[in-house]
């Protein structure tokens, strides 16, 4: 098996000279939307990485969740709400950017030491053709609790989205005051509020 | 049920023969059949262009492009020779790194996804068992690409088109990830080999569309908006939006946005037809015929035919989806975006939903009907 395990190592010093270099970007770049798109590159990456270690349908749902959603729903945030705002250099900027570097030294110390000198078992298993039946026998065996109890805390999240974006409780003008006409919008039907 | 022609294994056994490793003609086999699918899905685009032409122009009572070649089959090659020489315009405020990345990303999702697309049992480039899945996984990185597009160019029309498009094609994701869904549960397999195999038992009446005709219409319905066709064209709409990402794109980025959607077209096409009309066995299964006319069943002109059957079958039922996605965007009006995003939550999400429980049920209760 020489090709394929040059083609394996290869692919490996490449997927992972990417991940690094666009996590880095994701951290180091000032504009912001540069860094979203690169989160894109460090999750497609990770998903070349699982890729590697035979883990297709995670890989798979890698790229589904992370690039498909999570990102382009962080990109969504950026581009609706992003403000072309100057911000001014603060003053001692340094001491914040010299804190989180230590902060992150450390850290990164930290876990490249327990990576070190954690025994990682290989297995010598041959890998399966296919690791879906396993996944799924996982999830409704001994990972059934985990999986419910992440399902549930996804659909509270998603009922709290909708009440936030409904507006239904929460009336715009608390204060009581009337609606003023600026003289730049549209004018506009008036909206019942539920709550008032 | 015997397997077929294996090319790839012909291939590298012949290679073998002359001394060659068993790796190294792997490795020289892999290119052909890639190369074969980029050309394949390129021409297909080149039909597509025609078709379309062709199509618009006998619905609104045209004759349509006659001149370039006979009944204008050249026209769409001149279309591209015109888009390859055009000057490749950078917008003075645009971000030249994103502009030129934002086409590539969502092309290149859409051509990858070619990978799973199987024209008979060996001819597919690779039969992973995670086929199905992995197409709906690439096709959500397209949106990435479409919203760089529309916030790279500068322009207020393509970043509102940017975030039309990704908003689309992230609602309707979910009904066709659940249509899939109910077809992955009665074939037991995400493979597209296994789905198709699944149904080539009676011929045309062992097809999925007589067992999910509601996840037909709705995966078929999902396929338009993620393709962005005409009644679900929100993201280039004229009249609102200019032409929506691609305002600020001319020349080869722009014919690479104009490419990619006709791939996806052509590629949807072929998933509705591996889906749920059989992909490449034919009405009347082959065996059946071989037996009536008592031929051998593995001699090999049989197995010729059956290849080049299987291939035409296929790209017959994709062909006829285009056809029918033709002439709804000739046809159908717009809808609006606020309408488009009423029928993705609140009618397919429910409906597929519901297909997707009732699917289940039934398999629970005639196994032997719907897959055990």
């Amino acid at each position: 098996m020489q090709i394929a395990e040059g083609v394996q190592l290869v692919t490996f010093a490449i997927l992972s000279v990417l991940m690094l270099g666009a996590a880095l970007g994701v951290v180091l770049f000032a504009n912001i939307v540069y860094s979203a798109f690169l989160l894109g590159g460090v999750f497609i990456s990770m998903a070349g990485i699982y890729i590697l270690l035979n883990a297709d349908f995670v890989s798979a749902a890698q790229i589904l969740v992370y690039v498909g959603a999570v990102n382009v729903l962080i990109l969504f945030a950026i581009m609706l709400v992003n403000k072309r705002e100057d911000f001014k250099p603060l003053k001692n900027g340094w001491i914040r950017q010299g804190s989180t570097a230590v902060v992150c030294a450390g850290l990164f110390a930290l876990l490249s030491a327990v990576s070190i000198v954690t025994p990682w078992k290989i297995s010598t298993l041959t890998p399966l053709a296919s690791s879906v039946v396993p996944l799924a026998k996982h999830f409704f065996t001994d990972f059934l609790l985990p999986f419910e109890l992440a399902s549930v805390l996804l659909l509270m999240s998603m009922v709290g989205a909708i009440i936030l974006a409904r507006r239904d409780f929460m009336p715009d003008n608390i204060s009581g005051e009337t609606s003023t006409q600026d003289s730049l919008t549209l004018p506009e039907r008036p909206r019942e509020l539920a709550g008032k | 049920m015997n397997s077929g022609i294996d090319l790839q294994g012909t291939f590298i056994q012949s290679l073998s023969d002359f001394g060659i490793s068993t790796e190294l003609a792997k490795v020289l086999w892999m290119p052909f059949p890639m190369l074969l699918m980029l050309i394949g899905a390129t021409v297909g685009v080149l039909v597509n262009v025609w078709l379309e032409r062709k199509i618009s122009a006998a619905v609104q009572q045209r004759i349509g492009p006659e001149y370039a070649g006979p009944l204008g089959v050249l026209q769409p090659v001149a279309d591209g020779l015109k888009l390859v020489f055009k000057e490749d315009i950078l917008p003075a405020k645009a971000d030249p790194f994103l502009f030129t990345m934002g086409p590539i990303l969502v092309v290149m999702p859409v051509f990858l996804s070619y990978l799973i697309v199987p024209f008979g049992q060996n001819l597919v480039i690779t039969n992973i068992n995670t086929g199905i899945f992995l197409w709906i996984a690439l096709s959500s990185i397209v949106p990435i690409g479409l919203l760089m597009a529309g916030y790279a160019s500068n322009n207020k029309y393509s970043l509102i088109g940017g975030l039309r498009a990704a908003a689309q094609s992230i609602s309707y994701e979910i009904p066709l990830a659940l249509s899939v869904l109910a077809i992955v549960m009665m074939s037991n397999s995400l493979s597209t080999i296994d789905i198709v195999q699944q149904q080539s038992g009676y011929g045309i009446l062992s097809w999925n569309v007589w067992r999910q005709p509601v996840g037909f219409v709705i995966f078929w319905i999902s396929a338009l908006a993620e393709c962005e066709r005409l009644p679900f064209d929100l993201p280039e709409a004229e009249e609102e939006l200019v032409a929506g990402y691609q305002t600020e794109y001319s020349g080869m980025k722009f014919a690479l946005f104009y490419v990619g959607s006709y791939v996806n077209l052509v590629l949807s096409a072929l998933m509705v037809a591996i889906l749920y009309l059989g992909g490449w066995s034919s009405p009347i299964p082959i065996e059946l015929l071989s037996n009536l006319l008592g031929v051998d069943p593995t001699s090999s002109w049989l197995q010729v035919v059956d290849a080049s059957l299987g291939i035409s079958m296929t790209v017959l039922k994709a062909y006829f989806l285009v056809f029918l996605a033709i002439l709804t965007r000739w046809t159908v009006p717009r809808v609006r975006i606020d309408q488009l995003l009423n029928l993705g939550w609140k009618f397919l999400l429910p409906i597929a939903l519901a297909n997707l429980l009732i699917t289940a049920a039934l398999k629970l209760a005639f196994p032997t009907a719907f897959g055990g």
